[in-house]
């Protein structure tokens, strides 16, 4: 799960992360309040869960009040787009409006799990304010990282050595052990997932700040953190994606005509995967689960029918244990009652599987089996193309 | 021969009297596995569909002489299950459990790794030996005893394989499920290993998906110690960047993951890559043929 930037800082700050002063408004009124409270020359920021804002016209440095409330007034319902909203952009809802602060250096701190080592890793490079990802590619060589073991923490020569890394100096070595004590401390209260600030910055006073903030969650672990499972601002998800995990369907909507249904995650993929291969794009990414019962089924159509892009839907249930009769009643029974129009490819494995294909092609309704996925794949496609 | 399980693999169920636990644990039972019992804290001493139900691990082992655990205990206490089972120094544990909490599995994970415990999962389906006995959810009656060992980050997935393998008359040796997450026990270098060294396996089909860096580091490994025929298909060649598709390890993260730099890296350590899911079965035909 995302969170927005001023509430990634509020976290932070919480387990002793130094944030700079600010607040976060949903009115310009309440924005030059902010600049006026804070005084002097403040930074508006778009609160948007995408990256890259800067380059889209999402943060702005303003001298005085009243244009603190015209730069929010301009920000707030704008669409930003960004390199990681695509095309489409994002409507900023909510403005941060922060203290500006005098920046002589500007490094970057990230914080996650690497799978290979099974630990947490602290990274740091002084080339802050840009694109990590594009550092890792072009200059691997000015990324440091220190290899957390969880059973005994974050050590003082770790955080010693990402320092001098980051050429700091003096008391900034201290700060900087503190700041990522802090920063570790707050990604194993919280089940983060992520924790990125980009830039952390050194002010011409010396001192150490988390200047942007980003964090993920795990979403396996919210049922322990309510209060970060509350932060969800399902405004920034697609509204079907939304509905869909209110049904606990794993549902992602691409930009393809050809909709599927699948139960499991791999074969969900794979089955997007052949439909490309077969000439078509995929409409979406949906697995309904272990279960695929009735309810899921029709939770499912609901979903896949909204999206108005979809010419021809692919189900491709493979149950092993799951009865096919029953699978094809659920089937019918949701095509029947939601009046579902577009033509629909079957295939399904399991038990019963030939009185279910008998059940569907007595049901008088517009449905077309496929014994394997290939031949699945091809008959969607062509349907697609037909209607 | 198979590996990790087969008639003689003593099993308990850790979670036997939940819902999913007494399912499969009937399933693997009518399969011809030796389940010998079942943990549920708090039930020792009673008896569930037959079999007997311990409070703790030690006492089943003590009891039943288990030498295996299958762990359908839920999310929250998963991790936990898996440590007890390491504490016991019981030989394998699989656990399918989905939802486990990284941090909570990245811990267990640190004890697991100075043990004699083999992990497999979590979020898998498990392990069958095939016509043998089976660890897990992977439906017994697609399985048919033969020469191809399976392992696979997939459960329907993994099932479509086995059926293609099965409906060619192929077979399978053993099938290894080893899980979705981005934090596993067994991985394909362990499970390709095993099937190396196994004699009735004479190829394997390796199942792959986006996220992380397992298949790059398969490759290496096939490369310089694999010498049977190696099959492989990867999931995941449409899936945009940055979402997590479906399983928690299954994400393209800071353009690292993608399906592309998988295929190529497997294709230039001499495996078979096939582009589309259909064409499994087909490959390992011509493989063993060749």
């Amino acid at each position: 799960m995302k969170i927005h930037e001023y509430q990634a800082k509020a976290i932070l700050a919480r387990h002793g992360v130094p944030v700079p002063e600010g607040a976060v408004v949903f009115t310009a009124a309440e924005a030059a309040d902010a600049a006026r409270r804070l005084g002097g020359t403040v930074v508006v920021k778009a609160q948007i869960h995408a990256g890259g804002r800067g380059k889209g016209g999402g943060v702005k440095v303003v001298k005085t009040p009243e244009d603190a409330d015209k730069t929010a007034r301009d920000m707030l319902g704008m669409r930003l787009v960004t390199y990681q909203t695509g095309p489409h952009g994002q409507i900023v809802q909510r403005v941060l409006v922060e203290q500006g602060l005098r920046i002589r250096r500007e490094l970057y701190l990230g914080l996650v799990i690497d799978r290979a080592t099974e630990r947490p890793v602290l990274m740091v490079s002084q080339e802050g304010g840009v694109e990590i990802e594009k550092v890792a590619a072009e200059t691997p060589e000015r990324i440091f990282k220190a290899y957390i073991d969880p059973g005994i923490g974050l050590s003082a020569y770790q955080t010693r050595k990402l320092a001098f890394a980051l050429d700091l100096q003096g008391p900034q070595i201290a700060q900087a052990g503190k700041f990522m004590n802090a920063l570790y401390e707050a990604f194993k209260a919280t089940d983060a997932s992520l924790i990125e600030i980009n830039p952390l910055i050194v002010t011409e006073e010396g001192s150490l700040l988390a200047l942007d903030a980003k964090m993920n969650f795990d979403d396996n672990a919210l049922y322990r953190h309510p209060d970060i499972r509350d932060l969800r601002d399902t405004s920034e998800e697609d509204p079907l994606e939304v509905e869909a995990s209110q049904f606990s369907l794993n549902y992602i909507k691409l930009d393809g005509t050809v909709g599927c249904m699948v139960n499991g995650a791999g074969l969900a993929m794979a089955t997007m995967d052949i439909i490309k291969l077969a000439g078509g794009e995929p409409a979406n990414f949906l697995d309904v689960g272990g279960g695929a019962n009735a309810e899921q089924i029709r939770n499912a159509f609901k979903i896949l029918i909204s999206d108005k892009h979809v010419k021809a839907v692919l189900i491709n249930i493979f149950g092993g244990i799951l009865r096919c009769d029953i699978l094809a009643e659920g089937v019918i029974a949701a095509v029947k009652a939601l009046h579902v129009s577009v033509p629909i490819v079957i295939r399904m494995e399991g038990t019963n599987v030939e009185r279910g294909k008998q059940m569907l092609k007595e049901s008088g309704l517009n449905f077309t089996t496929a014994d394997t996925m290939s031949e699945a794949a091809e008959r969607v496609v062509a349907l697609g193309h037909a209607s | 021969m198979a590996v990790l399980i087969d008639k003689s693999t003593r099993l308990v169920v850790q979670g036997l009297t939940g819902r999913e636990g007494t399912f499969h644990a009937k399933q693997a039972a009518a399969y011809g596995t030796t389940v010998v019992g079942g943990v549920t804290p708090g039930k020792g001493g009673t008896t569930h569909e037959g079999w007997p139900v311990f409070n703790t691990l030690a006492d089943a082992i003590r009891e039943t002489g288990a030498d295996a655990s299958v762990i359908f205990v839920p999310p929250a206490g998963a991790a936990d299950a898996v440590l007890e089972a390491v504490e016991e120094q019981l030989p394998l544990a699989v656990c399918i459990t989905e939802g486990i909490p990284t941090l909570d599995m990245m811990r267990a994970m640190v004890l697991l790794r100075r043990s004699k415990t083999r992990l497999i999962g979590p979020n898998c389906p498990g392990v069958i030996s095939a016509g043998r006995a089976k660890a897990g959810i992977i439906p017994g009656h697609i399985c048919k005893e033969g020469r191809v060992g399976v392992v696979s980050r997939s459960g329907t997935l993994t099932y479509e394989a086995i059926h293609q393998l099965t409906h060619l008359g192929l077979g399978e040796t053993t099938c290894i499920g080893i899980g979705g997450d981005p934090l596993i026990g067994t991985n394909f270098i362990d499970a390709l290993t095993l099937f190396e060294a196994d004699p009735q396996t004479e190829a394997v089909v390796m199942i792959g998906e986006i996220g992380g860096t397992a298949e790059e580091e398969a490759a290496a490994f096939i490369r310089a110690n694999v010498t049977k025929p190696v099959v492989s298909f990867i999931a995941g060649q449409t899936a945009p960047p940055g979402r997590r598709m479906g399983h928690a390890g299954a994400i393209i993260a800071g353009g690292k993951g993608t399906a592309a730099e998988k295929m190529a890296a497997l294709t230039g350590a001499g495996v078979h890559v096939v582009r589309s899911p259909a064409e499994i079965g087909e490959a390992v035909r011509s493989a063993l043929r060749a």
